[in-house]
């Protein structure tokens, strides 16, 4: 029985061996973390699940009406000991499945800036991080490189062991930004910026795409990630500086038009505010930003004046045709001008910056856990607290 | 005819938008539309068409419209499996540069429609069509509480597959995943009628949920014999009122989310758009609070399907009646606080993305309970391997590991990576296949000879049996290990060939699945031949417990001669081991519902307002909604609703039965 059991799974092992399992052999530490919560929360609830497949087939196999030797009790329907036991069972595993996750999920908040490189080597000072501002497109990925004044397309680069912050917009609709390699996903939705937080430990090319449907070209929505030394890092850099292609407004207007299967691009220079535009739907001229409308609304809006303040669109995206009882396809009309708008944008943005550099790097732990960007932590937070609580990933 | 009339009279439908330029499409509707044609060629030859109209779509008899519930979702099953194997063919020969047999174009429609078909037109009408016929026989009720209603929500449910099925061959279903998430499904990313068909095809099948929603409420709360407290009613009856609770509940969520999509691109508004300040995220979170109950409306009756089955067939009384009971209870009211795990990638803070990671783990909690009280029905028990008891092993087998590959996505970080991946696909598929179809085999397999008075045949039901479980674990094992692989949903062609062995692997569970349905299909049909021997007259073949088996199979239209009195929640039992003997005398006149053909008028109507919204017939459109008001209106005048059936006529019924089973115990 042992036997054929195990030339049964012969045939699966060789089939496993041969492929990459990649979510369970990372290169980013982030991913790591997260892997190693998936292994021993599986690992956790086997200890309810093996007793209870072994006891269906033991009972199964017991208690046939064939069995002569089986006792029978038609009428036994209750005991509380044991339904305290059944209860009680899945509760215990799922009080310490329950605080893994609380922890789990706050120490690896895609939000929260990443605290150590890899185990033992934690974020100093020196870990200024690398900044990225991604943008999916109908079906490709664009990459903007701020620090650098360089941008890509289907093509990502970071030097290994330096925090990557990554900002996350789409143009049209709702996609994923998923690298296995790197770290777990976060979506990418329009007129809305997400955040990841990761770090790359091993160099090497990885796949990431979209996770999350958005239309025809979808499956073709891949690109290449690679983890560099520092060096191969500059060099690559360079090359794309090297480039003849400068990302302005007008070139992203192009670009944004849907298409498959692109190849790699650099831009060697970019619109610094070209971002932000995206994230606020005013890459057009003369279109008001949604930060800018909002402001403006904060402030009690513009009255009856404003609902005038609308121009007929022209072109919008890809198929903007109104719906078949609407009003004629329209845009709020931009009422400073582009510099101003720009100006502002770049304004709220630098906000984002305030928090670097990090006043505190020390890590999380147990009571006293802080939602991520608070400021300091609780005064009680370094008395003696629960073992359990003080578990870390 | 000039082009505005044109335009006026069909919208914007043209002999453009027939799918004639895809083979695949023609091919489908040939085959189609010549079964079609057989069929009523075959139903008018046979003159059967008033035998059916009167007797079976007109009907208001629960047990009838459970019974075409069923046929609704076998034929939809037929459907939903069609494109779940075309997918699977699609994935297993995308590799090398190859782009498969399929375009995106197609492609994306059948993956959409596989997912939509599935939960709406065949685990819905199979659920819906067990409650209806069980649960008035379990409560002992000779009927629903709303007859016509009841009639009217089976007919638009048929209305809304209808929709579905149109959109093959009219048009075409959208492009945008099971759950048309928008700005992708909003007007400027799917101008065409794919979207529309989604929308209107669930509107009008939502009507008839949530109406048999709350028809089987009140049926469950006002229509029970009498004795039969909440705490003696069957568990199937408890799960399926607790179900029927989460449908009146959820489903006008539903209904209003789709309305405001459907605004958003009728009229212009702009709840879900980017611009303006629509929020697409409104969409995915009230989408989910009814998503996720959703999940539960369709287990829990299956839930209640394998307690009656584990206790029937080990011949014991179910162990921990009262906990299964509040477990029920608990799973019910916890299902509505676990939605945001379905997008924890959105962005939501940690202790939000904690919050609901955590609430779904505590209903693994009740589950485990049932789990653990099914077994210890089995402990010393005396278990007859019957059918449905294969069924429901076979579950408790399979559905433990989709119950732990669910607590595992419930943990946010482990969902990042595993989110859309093909392992959350493996997942739901082993819940929803290892729970709800095996539930649902169980169930046919336990209560046909209820509804047609023989068993179905064992050979053939064993053979299906075999074909599904190694069929799912071929089909979904291989999906597991793509997702730890990092393999997303949806995708259409691949690049890495290391990948292909594991889809091929997949596509051959796909086809010994397949060969279960028509094992299937075979076991009922050898089953109807061979009626004859597998012939009981007894209406309680396997020894049962619960009252349905205290009359005849088929039972008769009043279902009960006399009501019965209830002392037990094993009523039937408790009924046999006190010698409880059949009543041969002193019968009344009983007095029942109607036929009435509205149900099938209103659902017409509803099905060419949906249409005319779809193609933009404003004409059509307005005149079928005009006409459905007056129908309405008009069948509340119809005061011939009822009539008695006489009580020598019942007498007659009876006798023929006392006759039938004395001559059984002659042959005993």
């Amino acid at each position: 029985m042992k036997r054929s059991g195990a030339l049964l799974l012969f045939p699966l092992a060789v089939l496993l061996s041969g492929c990459d399992l990649v979510v369970l052999a990372p290169a980013g530490d982030v991913a790591a973390q997260q892997r190693d919560l998936l292994v021993v929360s599986t690992l956790l609830m086997l200890l309810i699940i093996v007793p209870v497949m072994v006891l269906t087939v033991f009972f199964a196999w017991r208690y046939r009406q064939s069995s002569t030797t089986a006792t029978y009790t038609p009428d036994w329907d209750h005991s509380t000991k044991l339904e305290l036991v059944i209860w009680a069972a899945p509760l215990l595993v799922i009080i310490c499945l329950g605080a893994l996750t609380w922890l789990g999920t706050h120490l690896l908040d895609p939000y929260r800036r990443i605290d150590r490189i890899e185990p033992g080597q934690p974020v100093t000072q020196n870990h200024k991080p690398l900044r990225v501002e991604v943008v999916a497109l109908d079906w490709k990925w664009l990459f903007i490189y701020p620090d650098y004044g360089i941008a890509s397309v289907n093509e990502l680069a970071a030097p290994v062991n330096q925090p990557i912050d990554f900002r996350i917009t789409s143009s049209t609709v709702m996609n994923s930004f998923y690298i296995p390699a790197l770290a777990g996903q976060i979506y990418a939705m329009p007129a809305m910026e997400t955040k990841l937080h990761a770090v790359v430990n091993r160099p090497g090319t990885y796949t990431g795409f979209s996770a999350n449907y958005s239309g025809a070209g979808f499956s073709g929505m891949r690109f290449a990630f690679h983890g560099l030394s520092d060096q191969a890092f500059a060099d690559w850099v360079n090359q794309t500086k090297s480039a003849q292609a400068a990302l302005t407004r007008e070139s992203y207007l192009e670009l944004e038009r849907p298409s498959e299967h692109e190849p790699v691009r650099h831009y060697a220079s970019i619109d610094p505010d070209l971002f932000g535009a995206i994230l606020n739907l005013c890459v057009e001229p003369g279109k008001m930003c949604m930060n800018e409308m909002m402001s403006i609304d904060a402030k009690g809006g513009l009255g009856l004046a404003g609902v005038r303040n609308t121009l007929p669109l022209q072109y919008d995206k890809v198929a903007r045709r109104g719906a078949v009882f609407g009003t004629d396809p329209s845009y709020v009309a931009s009422i400073c001008t582009a510099e101003e708008a720009a100006a502002a944008s770049r304004a709220a943005r630098n906000d984002d910056d305030r928090d670097w550099p990090l006043r505190d790097l020390s890590p999380l732990r147990g009571v006293g856990l802080l939602a991520p960007g608070a400021g300091t932590r609780r005064a009680d937070a370094e008395r003696p607290s629960l073992g359990l609580l003080r578990f870390e990933l | 005819m000039p082009e505005s009339l044109t335009k006026f009279i069909f919208g914007r439908l043209t002999l453009e938008s027939l799918p004639l330029h895809e083979p695949i499409v023609v091919a489908t509707f040939v085959v189609v539309a010549l079964g079609g044609l057989a069929l009523l060629g075959a139903v008018t030859y046979f003159k059967l068409w008033g035998y059916l109209w009167r007797e079976w779509f007109t009907s208001v008899d629960h047990k009838k419209i459970g019974i075409m519930y069923m046929v609704l979702g076998l034929v939809m099953l037929l459907r939903g499996f069609s494109d779940a194997i075309m997918m699977r063919l699609q994935q297993a020969i995308a590799f090398n540069g190859s782009e498969g047999y399929l375009n995106a174009h197609h492609y994306d429609q059948i993956f959409t429609a596989h997912g939509v078909i599935m939960i709406f037109f065949v685990a819905m009408p199979f659920v819906t069509g067990l409650m209806n016929f069980v649960v008035p026989l379990q409560i002992g009720a000779r009927d629903v509480s709303f007859p016509f209603l009841n009639n009217f929500s089976f007919w638009m449910t048929v209305g809304g597959a209808i929709l579905v099925m149109a959109s093959l061959f009219v048009g075409e279903f959208a492009r945008t995943g099971w759950l048309a998430y928008p700005p992708l499904s909003g007007i400027n990313y799917s101008p065409d009628v794919g979207v529309d068909y989604y929308i209107w095809a669930l509107q009008v099948a939502g009507v008839g949920t949530t109406l048999s929603g709350i028809n089987l409420i009140c049926t469950i709360i006002k229509m029970r014999a009498p004795g039969m407290t909440m705490m003696r009613m069957p568990v199937f009856t408890w799960t399926s009122l607790c179900t029927n609770v989460l449908i009146v509940a959820s489903f006008p969520v539903l209904t209003a989310v789709l309305t405001l999509l459907a605004l958003d691109r009728y009229v212009g508004t702009n709840f879900f758009t980017n611009d303006f300040g629509g929020n697409p995220m409104m969409y995915v979170n009230l989408i989910w609070i009814w998503g996720h109950p959703e999940v539960y409306i369709l287990i829990l009756p299956l839930f209640g399907v394998f307690s009656e089955v584990t206790s029937t067939f080990s011949g014991k009384r179910l162990f921990g009646y009262t906990s299964m009971v509040y477990a029920t209870v608990v799973i019910t009211i916890l299902s509505y606080l676990v939605w945001l795990h379905h997008f924890f990638t959105m962005g939501s803070g940690a202790s939000v993305n904690s919050f609901f990671g955590i609430t779904t783990m505590i209903i693994s909690i009740p589950t485990g309970a049932k789990m653990f009280n099914w077994l210890f029905t089995m402990y010393r028990g005396r278990i007859r391997f019957e059918l449905p008891m294969m069924w429901t092993v076979a579950f408790m087998l399979t559905f433990v590991v989709g119950g732990m590959t669910g607590v595992l996505l419930a943990v946010p970080p482990a969902d990042f990576v595993l989110h859309n991946s093909l392992f959350l696909i493996a997942h739901f598929h082993n819940v929803i296949i290892g729970g709800v179809l095996f539930g649902l085999f169980a169930g046919i397999a336990y209560w046909w000879p209820k509804a047609f008075g023989f068993r179905l045949d064992p050979f053939w039901g064993k053979v299906s049996f075999w074909c599904w479980v190694l069929g799912f674990w071929f089909a979904f094992m291989p999906l597991y290990i793509l997702g730890l692989m990092g393999v997303t949903r949806r995708m259409r062609v691949f690049d890495d060939p290391s990948l292909q062995i594991w889809f091929v692997i997949a596509a051959f569970g796909a086809v010994l699945i397949a060969a279960g349905i028509a094992a299937f299909l075979v076991q009922i049909f050898v089953s109807i031949r061979k009626r004859a021997e597998l012939v009981d007259v007894t209406g309680d073949p396997w020894d049962g417990r619960t009252l349905e088996w205290s009359t005849s199979s088929p039972p008769p239209a009043y279902n009960f001669a006399f009501t019965p009195i209830i002392r037990d929640n094993d009523a039937w039992w408790d009924m046999k081991k006190a010698g409880y003997r059949r009543p041969l005398s002193g019968f009344k006149p009983i007095h029942m519902p109607k036929n009435t053909g509205t149900g099938v008028i209103l659902a017409v109507f509803s099905v060419a307002l949906g249409f005319g919204l779809i193609w933009y017939m404003w004409w059509l459109a307005a005149l079928s909604f005009v006409c459905l008001i007056a129908t309405a209106i008009g069948h509340t005048f119809n005061y011939h609703r009822d009539f008695d059936i006489p009580a020598a006529e019942v007498a007659q019924t009876e006798e023929a039965r006392t006759a039938l089973l004395a001559a059984e115990g002659a042959r005993a």
